[in-house]
């Protein structure tokens, strides 16, 4: 059996938010409660609509956000073994900062619009102290160069700003593999993108996996996206895993409400395809969810496809 | 005009003004549309869609000419019509759901308010409460509870901003309505609602549509007729079903390979190498040469003849492409 290169359970992250001065602060339960793995170079897909805390699970597992609840435990490839993500030391967090990775939707954001290209991508290597100078600039062509910017020359000494969307994504995409990590969380990276270049990005990121042994948690609102991404794929509404499943199966058999309405909602490119309509009120399914209790473990309904239970009880 | 059609577009030309040189952004455009028919016109980000339809609309940018051409609406020429004839056909005869719009209610001022005051412009003898019906009426059609007309817009989610923007659209009964992008910036499950909506609304009002979107699958649910841009030309168009069964443009056809879809057996997607060329040059010859995977020697060499011939019933494709294979 593969080894995993995460293992996340029972995982919570509450914000507490005041809505008025006067008011008394509420919790919003961004992530509710969430459990999966993620075999050693696979991929797995983490489909919801917006809000649902997708964002969120993946800034708590970068350490962005500090968990509330849960354990997560991460392949270590120093000692081979699934290691907490809690107390680090210094050395275990730099370790950890050079296996897992993150790319974020706009590329943008994530880069110092006064830093050049060559120093964006470099800049992890000078985190870690990898390398001398002139090997450092190499390590830089040669990511370029894999995520498909060539010459690299052309764009060592460009600023992100005279880049478009697709090559900015590429600058991302660049700098987060330089380190070699093992595991990389996609957080809806072409989403800002035209199909043409979606895909080249897309390939380039199952090539790393299959060449690399690189591990994706990829974020996504577009199912079909996943599905051209993910092995398996985790469905999550209003903070909650609601079903599991390898992609296909899935996808073929949806048995939660909610992945059944994310699955009729994608549009498909064949015009003489009937869609069906699965019309559900979102607030029916969160108050079943409530009222069936969502604190206990999903189940297993055959193939390794995991549903919520409060589902079986309330809905099918 | 043939009277079957709301809107005939004839070889128009629109270019850009620019310190760096002129952007031809608009080359050569024919289409036409059948009353009661829906239209979508799609293709990379940048390839002229929203530039076509402003200029359908006239409201192009400061910089913006059109160069030569005819857009006919209802059987009357628009080029060359003044300021306030124009006013007359725009919202009331052909209206525009633009690329962004729910971004841009005015903050300060409630929603209803807003819709109040287009419709004040064109009905200037409407009674207040006769709007108030009116503004009522629109919220329902779009599925908007009536209170809404109340708010402000950072009191709305993306989807009710969006919904309200459809109803601004039809505030003035128009019967050609183009939707630049409505669902770009909106997630899977409320793009499929605000989908649903336009089309309902498109049913029972009876209404044309010119659907624009840079995603080829949104164009197979919407549309009838479809046309595919490419640097500031169409180089296919027919009706949707013939086009996605039959695409005889390579560039078509790569667009198609390169959508992922959740039905049918997996497969490979193709990217699309490359970009588009610049719209400020003007290259003789095929302007998709530089990305056409089989390229006669015709095209690579320049010499290419450009222009649609028909490569089956209503449906016409580049000449020059389907010579390519
Ligand atoms: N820093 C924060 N403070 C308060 N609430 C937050 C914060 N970050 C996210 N949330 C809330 O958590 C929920 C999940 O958000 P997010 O993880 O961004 O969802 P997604 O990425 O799926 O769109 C939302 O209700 C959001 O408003
Ligand atoms: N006001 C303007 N001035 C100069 N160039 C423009 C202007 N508006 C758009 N363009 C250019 O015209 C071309 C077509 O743009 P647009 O119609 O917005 O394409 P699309 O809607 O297909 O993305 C692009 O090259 C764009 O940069
Ligand atoms: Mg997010
Ligand atoms: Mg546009």
């Amino acid at each position: 059996m593969k080894k995993n290169i995460i293992e996340v359970k029972n995982l919570s992250k509450y914000f507490e938010v005041s809505r008025g001065i006067f008011q008394k602060k509420s919790i919003v339960k961004a992530v509710d409660d969430i459990s999966f793995f993620i075999p050693q170079g696979e991929s797995l897909g983490l489909v919801g609509q917006s809000g649902c805390g997708k964002t969120t699970t993946a800034r708590t597992l970068t350490l962005l956000e500090e968990k509330t609840k849960g354990s997560v435990n991460v392949y270590n490839s120093k000692t081979n073994l699934l290691e907490s993500i809690d107390n680090l030391d210094e050395d275990q967090l730099k370790e950890f900062r050079r296996n897992i990775q993150m790319i974020f939707q706009d590329p943008y954001e994530a880069m110092n619009p006064r830093w050049t290209i060559k120093d964006t991508v470099k800049e992890p290597l000078l985190i870690h102290n990898l390398g001398s100078p002139e090997e450092q600039e190499e390590a830089v062509k040669e990511i370029l160069k894999t995520v498909g910017l060539t010459p690299p020359e052309n764009y060592l000494n460009r600023y992100p700003h005279e880049l478009s969307g697709g090559q900015r994504q590429r600058v991302a995409i660049a700098r987060a593999l330089i380190m070699k990590p093992k595991f990389v969380i996609c957080d809806e990276p072409t989403s800002m993108l035209d199909v043409s270049i979606r895909i080249s990005i897309m390939d380039l990121m199952l090539e790393l996996a299959r060449d690399l042994g690189v591990s994706y948690l990829y974020i996504t609102h577009d199912l079909a996206v996943a599905r051209y991404m993910c092995n398996r794929i985790a469905v999550m509404f209003n903070g909650k895993i609601v079903e599991i499943a390898e992609t296909e199966e899935l996808l073929k058999n949806p048995v939660h409400p909610y992945t059944k309405r994310l699955i009729s909602s994608i549009p498909v490119p064949d015009p003489t395809y009937e869609r069906k309509v699965y019309d559900i009120n979102f607030d029916e399914i969160d108050s079943l969810i409530e009222k069936h209790g969502s604190d206990k473990p999903m189940i297993d309904i055959g193939n390794e496809h995991y549903i919520a239970t409060h589902d079986v009880k309330g809905l099918i | 005009m043939n009277q079957k059609n709301i809107l005939e577009v004839k070889k128009l030309n629109m270019m850009y003004t620019t310190l760096e040189g002129n952007v031809n952004a608009v080359k050569d455009v024919s289409f036409e549309i059948k009353k009661g028919s829906s239209f979508g016109l799609v293709g990379e980000s940048g390839c002229g869609k929203t530039s076509v339809a402003m200029t359908l609309m006239q409201l192009q940018s400061d910089n913006a000419k059109i160069v030569s051409g005819n857009i006919i609406f209802n059987g009357q020429e628009m080029v060359g019509l003044n300021e306030k004839e124009l006013r007359k056909i725009r919202w009331g005869g052909i209206s525009i759901v633009f690329q962004g719009a729910m971004n841009a209610w005015n903050p300060v001022i409630k929603i209803g308010e807003q819709i109040r005051e287009a419709i004040r412009e064109h009905y200037p003898e409407n009674t207040r409460s006769e709007n108030t019906n009116k503004i009522n009426t629109l919220f329902k059609m779009v599925g908007l509870e009536p209170n809404v007309a109340d708010r402000y817009p950072h009191e709305l989610s993306g989807g009710m901003k969006q919904r309200a923007v459809i109803a601004l659209s039809l505030s003035c009964d128009p019967k050609l309505i183009i939707a630049d992008e409505p669902t770009t910036a909106l997630d899977v499950v409320i793009q499929d609602q605000i989908l649903k909506e336009i089309k309902k609304v498109q049913e029972d009002l009876d209404l044309s549509l010119i659907y624009i979107s840079h995603d080829i699958a949104v164009i197979a649910e919407m549309t009838d007729y479809m046309a595919v841009m490419y640097a500031g030309r169409i180089v296919e168009t027919g009706k949707t079903k013939d086009i996605f069964k039959n695409p005889k443009h390579s560039y078509t056809r790569m667009l198609l390979d390169s959508t992922p879809s959740i039905i049918g057996d997996k497969k490979m997607l193709k990217s699309l190498d490359g970009e588009p060329p610049s719209l400020m040059d003007n290259f003789s010859g095929c302007s998709f040469a530089p990305r056409c995977p089989q390229p006669s020697d015709n095209c690579s060499s320049g010499n290419a003849e450009m222009g649609l011939i028909e490569v089956g019933d209503g449906h016409f494709a580049d000449k020059c492409c389907v010579e390519c294979g």
